[in-house]
């Protein structure tokens, strides 16, 4: 697996200021703008985004690439567009 | 004719404080109605009881205000909608559970299925005390197993399976028992520290683990006049069979040994816990 410092990413999108249910579909919605192949960095807390959000994501068919913990506390989520 | 309470209390009859008045408790399993039960039982409030009806703490549903002389009739018409008379008394109360997993996302096990077949096997049965069974489908504990004489909760024994990781790290940040590290590439996890919540697989987005589900059963609870949290004495469940065969033994130490009126707890206290633990295990182990 690349180290994330290598994954360039298309996108990014803060979900650190809303709660559960809301935290997938503001994620869902960046993924969606995105094309087939690029990676949207997901900013995020731990917790209940933390459980879902990564699964969700590959329900939708895309792929998780990667998670890193940053300092505060919060993580940010690396997943690539998957097919439509 | 003398009213014989006792048969009534069996059959469901709170004597309530107002004369010839009873509160009519109704059988529920796992908190489930049905509309058409919903419907019966509105009707029967409106036309025999007092217009509304009482949710008990264990997911009961009672009608107060049932008149002694429209007893049988009651009984028939709630047949007629598919309901059952509840019980109280010394014998095996409402089996409770939460939605499990069929409904929640949490939930590890299909809580409503066990809470079915445990009620089938026990509901009603007659012992020395009331005996009460409460499933929970996961470690969020929404139906408190362990304040119930049998409780039993939700598992996941989960193994993980290499060629699927991708090394995310979704379920080492997860994992609320820190039981999961990463260790060289490799997902170790330390089975002491795991209590089978099934945090890492729900929240896997690889389905890197496999999942074996399993009941942890506690044992002795009671939260009334004395407030005792059931205990658990042996490893999770896997199957069905033993964890019925587990459920038998310490329903039938109950009946050899209890006093009447004496709860589980004490029981297990009087005559020995190193007893009623040897049981439990031989059960489990043999």
């Amino acid at each position: 697996m690349a180290d994330i410092a290598e994954i360039k990413t298309d996108a990014y999108v803060d979900i650190t200021n809303i709660v559960c249910p809301v935290t997938f579909v503001k994620a869902k919605v960046a993924i969606e703008e995105l094309k087939v192949g690029e990676v949207l960095k997901v900013h995020m807390n731990g917790g209940e985004p933390l459980q879902n959000v990564p699964r969700s994501m590959k329900e939708e068919g895309h792929r998780v690439l990667k998670l890193t913990e940053n300092d505060d506390g919060t993580y940010d989520l690396i997943v690539e567009k998957g097919e439509e | 004719m003398a009213v014989d309470y006792g048969v009534l209390k069996k059959g469901g009859f709170m004597r309530q404080k107002q004369k010839n008045c009873f509160s009519l408790r109704l059988k529920v399993v796992g908190g489930h109605l049905d509309a058409e039960q919903l419907k019966t039982i509105a009707e029967v409030a409106e036309e025999y009881g007092g217009g509304y009806v009482y949710l008990t703490s264990r997911q009961g549903v009672e009608i107060p205000f049932i008149k002694l002389d429209q007893i049988d009739e009651v009984k028939e018409k709630l047949e007629e909608g598919n309901c059952q008379p509840g019980v109280c008394g010394a014998r095996v109360r409402t089996v409770t559970s939460c939605q499990g997993k069929a409904i929640c996302p949490s939930g590890c096990i299909d809580t409503y299925a066990l809470a079915k077949e445990l009620s089938e096997r026990f509901f009603a049965m007659d012992l020395p005390h009331k005996f009460k069974f409460g499933v929970t489908g996961c470690q969020n504990n929404c139906l408190k197993a362990e304040e119930n004489d049998i409780g039993v909760k939700g598992g996941i024994e989960v193994k993980w399976i290499e060629d699927k990781c991708i090394s995310c790290g979704v379920c080492e940040k997860i994992c609320r028992s820190k039981a999961i590290a990463t260790e060289e590439g490799k997902i170790v996890l330390d089975e002491a520290k795991c209590n089978y919540c099934g945090r890492c697989t729900k929240a896997c987005p690889v389905d890197a683990w496999e999942n074996d589900e399993g009941y942890i059963l506690s044992f002795g609870g009671l939260f009334g006049n004395t407030i005792r949290k059931g205990e658990e004495i042996i490893p999770i469940i896997h199957s069905k069979e033993k964890l019925f065969k587990v459920i038998d033994t310490a329903v039938d130490f109950f009946k050899r040994y209890a006093n009447s009126g004496e709860r589980f707890s004490f029981t297990v206290e009087r005559i020995g816990k190193d007893k009623f633990v040897s049981e439990i295990k031989e059960a489990y182990y043999g």
